[in-house]
């Protein structure tokens, strides 16, 4: 009994706070305070890959709307019991926008979105909705497919590298992006496959670059986030494809092109919404089309007439008329999953599990 | 040349002194630094130490983190005692966690008081089975039990990192590696509404009781300790050493594997790739702060859970970076080593002090 009652007068403590919080809220709106917006990041806001570009979006957020936003970042949030605490702590100190900006963040971002229902929650590359919780995530594998064409013409000894993270539908799509654009303009080459279970590990990163450049690999792409891939591949003057960020600079020599995420589009658009109060919950996928996939510029290294293909893929991809997942697509086993003239959804990518024809690897279980 | 000559005495008072002494430089350090940043020192310091403990739900969070550092900290406590080097609580964690959930999620469908005790106990047996590893390789090769335990670190986040991509992957999830949400009865039931303070930190507290008075009131305990401190004594008393390890290893990976279990089963509610930010790792530096003695371990555990609070909180209010978490912990154990060698061994600056030196050098000679 006692025991109930402690608990009925904590909770009524707590109902206390809350409401006297929300009056201060509403003041505060009143005094046009700026709109406080949140991110939560899995890695180091150094880390020159994911969590770098999504700190690029977060400062052209500030640019753009000056003293009317005031942006906050927590960075290298593991993706485990801490996240949820993190969320609420910046849902609690007044954030009326919070992107939480990996995958392993989603069950606590569904968490906190529930205890916090006039607070906006925007989570990346999850699949989890609620009213004030929406979801975003870009088309990696447009630039992907591009890389896919340029590594295929720059390769002499027609072994490709691919860093790999996690098994994922969006790093398994990707991988099957650049095997399509392997199929269609060098079957021949092949694309060989390590597995680094890591975002961010640079160690891990170079020593699987060694390792496949050791098995005559002679270009290098990546799903994982440090430049530690782009560095060896100079050091041993092959090439490598830059991933999330502008690589450039960490191989003046290796660097053919970088499929970059421009996050800074998004989170200026979802802040005006939620200033206007017209912000609804999403599941939002954009790419070459809207400016969320870039490709900066391509290496000089590159010869004119494959140069000027690749810009006709983005070029294509951007209107429309071409798309990396054109069919035919025919999975491992030689069944067809997309017959010709037809494309696979973004309801079969969103969840894609399988390799298709052309890649001689299993898929980890 | 600087000098460091061993002291005669060994001061108890200095030695528990010492990590206060290590606290304080490090506030001091911590002020300049901050001042140096361009911060209020004070404000800065009241930001990380004292703002994520000013209510109760930070109070509550405080116990989530302390939970399972407590856990694995006061089982290493056991095995360093007996200078058998466990370096693998982390890997008994993710085992226990690992364990823990295969038995949560074989029983989703289960009802019961029983199902919840039931996933504890798997997530001991985990975490023990897998220090028993360690254990028999010592005990039956003679294999260094640091690099055994550090191997089978890796081994177990490779093991987690597979089950959670493979047979206990949520089968509505996309693909995505995480686990099924546990079903109700096999959740930690929490201590506070809207907070997530769970009975795994009463565990944690038992835990360290139990262990309290098992090293230091028990025949166990005492034979545990003189296996420490001179194995060859303990030989000499008929002590059987081989089973002293074993039994250390067990306690030990038993309770690193119920602070892995304690984390799917409480807070996250699932099975992820990273249960663990590192407190298996964390949980050797605490037991080192915390002088191996249980009330110790309990003040470096809850000093240690405030400083990772404290970084996050130094970012969302005051826009610091997350790094400043590591310099702390770094300047904490920096200081504190510094403050053991100078209570243990004075400096002699032989440059300065020559004549004595020289005397010195004389007597040795006149007894050789």
């Amino acid at each position: 009994m006692k025991r109930r009652q402690f608990n009925k007068l904590l909770t009524g403590v707590a109902a206390g706070i809350g409401l006297s919080t929300a009056l201060m809220s509403g003041q505060a709106i009143a005094a046009d305070d700026p709109l406080k917006v949140g991110f939560v990041y899995v890695g180091p806001v150094g880390d020159h890959g994911w969590t770098y570009q999504h700190d690029q979006g977060r400062i052209a957020l500030e640019e753009h709307f000056g003293d009317k936003v005031e942006t906050t970042y927590v960075e290298n949030v593991p993706e485990g019991a801490d996240a949820e605490r993190v969320i609420r702590n910046l849902a609690q100190s007044g954030h009326k926008l919070i992107f939480t900006t990996s995958f392993g963040f989603m069950n606590a971002t569904v968490k906190v979105a529930k205890r916090y229902p006039d607070v906006k929650f925007e989570h990346a590359t999850g699949y989890k909705m609620a009213d004030n919780l929406g979801t975003y995530i870009s088309k990696t594998y447009e630039g992907r497919y591009v890389a896919g064409y340029v590594a295929s013409q720059m390769t002499e000894s027609n072994k490709i590298g691919y860093i790999a993270s996690f098994p994922i539908p969006e790093v398994i799509r990707d991988i099957n992006s650049v095997q399509m654009a392997l199929n269609k303009y060098n079957p021949d080459a092949e694309l060989k496959i390590i597995w680094v279970n890591s975002w961010f590990d640079p160690g891990k990163e170079a020593d699987a670059a060694n390792a496949m450049m050791d098995q005559g690999v002679d270009v290098i792409l990546q799903h994982t986030d440090s430049p530690a891939a782009m560095q060896a591949a100079e050091r041993r003057g092959k090439y490598a494809v830059g991933q999330a960020s502008d690589m450039s600079s960490f191989g003046p020599n290796a660097h053919l092109l970088s499929v970059v995420d421009e996050w800074g589009p998004h989170y200026i658009a979802q802040t005006q919404k939620v200033m206007d109060g017209t912000w609804e919950s999403h599941a939002m996928v954009e790419g070459m089309h809207e400016g969320a996939i870039v490709i900066p510029s391509f290496a000089d290294s590159i010869p004119a007439d494959v140069k000027a293909e690749a810009e006709r893929l983005v070029a294509g991809i951007q209107d429309g008329s071409i798309h990396p997942f054109a069919g035919p697509v025919v999975n491992q086993a030689g069944e067809v999953m997309v017959p010709e003239g037809e494309v696979l959804s973004w309801e079969e990518l969103e969840k894609m599990n399988w390799y298709i024809q052309g890649i001689d690897a299993e898929l980890p279980k | 040349m600087i000098k460091l000559e061993p002291r005669g005495q060994h001061s108890k008072l200095m030695a528990w002194l010492s990590p206060v002494f290590a606290g304080i430089l490090t506030l001091i350090s911590g002020a300049i630094l901050f001042a140096l940043l361009g911060q209020d020192p004070l404000e800065a310091l009241h930001t990380l130490l004292i703002m994520p403990v000013s209510d109760i739900y930070g109070l509550a969070e405080l116990c989530v983190k302390a939970a399972p550092i407590l856990l694995c900290a006061i089982g290493l406590s056991v095995v360093f005692k007996a200078k058998v080097w466990n370096i693998g609580a982390e890997g008994q964690l993710l085992m226990g966690g690992l364990i823990g959930s295969a038995c949560a999620l074989a029983l989703i469908d289960a009802e019961g008081f029983w199902v919840l005790p039931l996933v504890l106990l798997a997530g001991m047996v985990g975490g023990a089975l897998w220090a028993g590893l360690a254990a028999w390789l010592k005990t039956s090769f003679n294999a260094n039990e640091i690099l055994t335990t550090i191997m089978l670190n890796y081994i177990a986040l490779n093991l987690l990192i597979w089950a959670v991509h493979g047979p206990l992957k949520d089968p509505d999830g996309y693909n995505f590696p995480e686990s099924a949400m546990f079903s109700d009865s096999a959740l930690i039931p929490t201590l506070i509404d809207g907070t997530r303070i769970h009975f795994g930190m009463l565990f944690a507290l038992l835990a360290v009781v139990i262990i309290w008075v098992l090293l230091s009131r028990s025949f166990l305990g005492f034979q545990i300790k003189v296996l420490g401190l001179d194995s060859s004594a303990a030989r000499l008393a008929g002590f059987r050493e081989k089973r002293l390890v074993w039994i250390a290893l067990l306690i030990s990976g038993a309770l690193a594997g119920l602070a892995g279990v304690g984390e799917v089963a409480g807070p996250l509610g699932q099975l992820v790739p990273s249960i663990s930010p590192g407190y298996g790792y964390a949980a050797i530096i605490v037991a080192f702060l915390g002088r191996l003695h249980p009330v110790g371990i309990l003040l470096a555990t809850l000093l240690m859970a405030l400083i990772y609070m404290g970084g996050e909180m130094a970012q969302i209010t005051l826009g610091l970076p997350v790094a400043l978490t590591g310099l702390f912990q770094g300047m904490l154990l920096f200081y504190l080593l510094a403050c053991d060698v100078l209570i243990n061994f004075r400096i002699r600056i032989p440059a300065l002090s020559k004549s004595a030196a020289d005397k010195l050098a004389v007597k040795e000679e006149a007894v050789n």
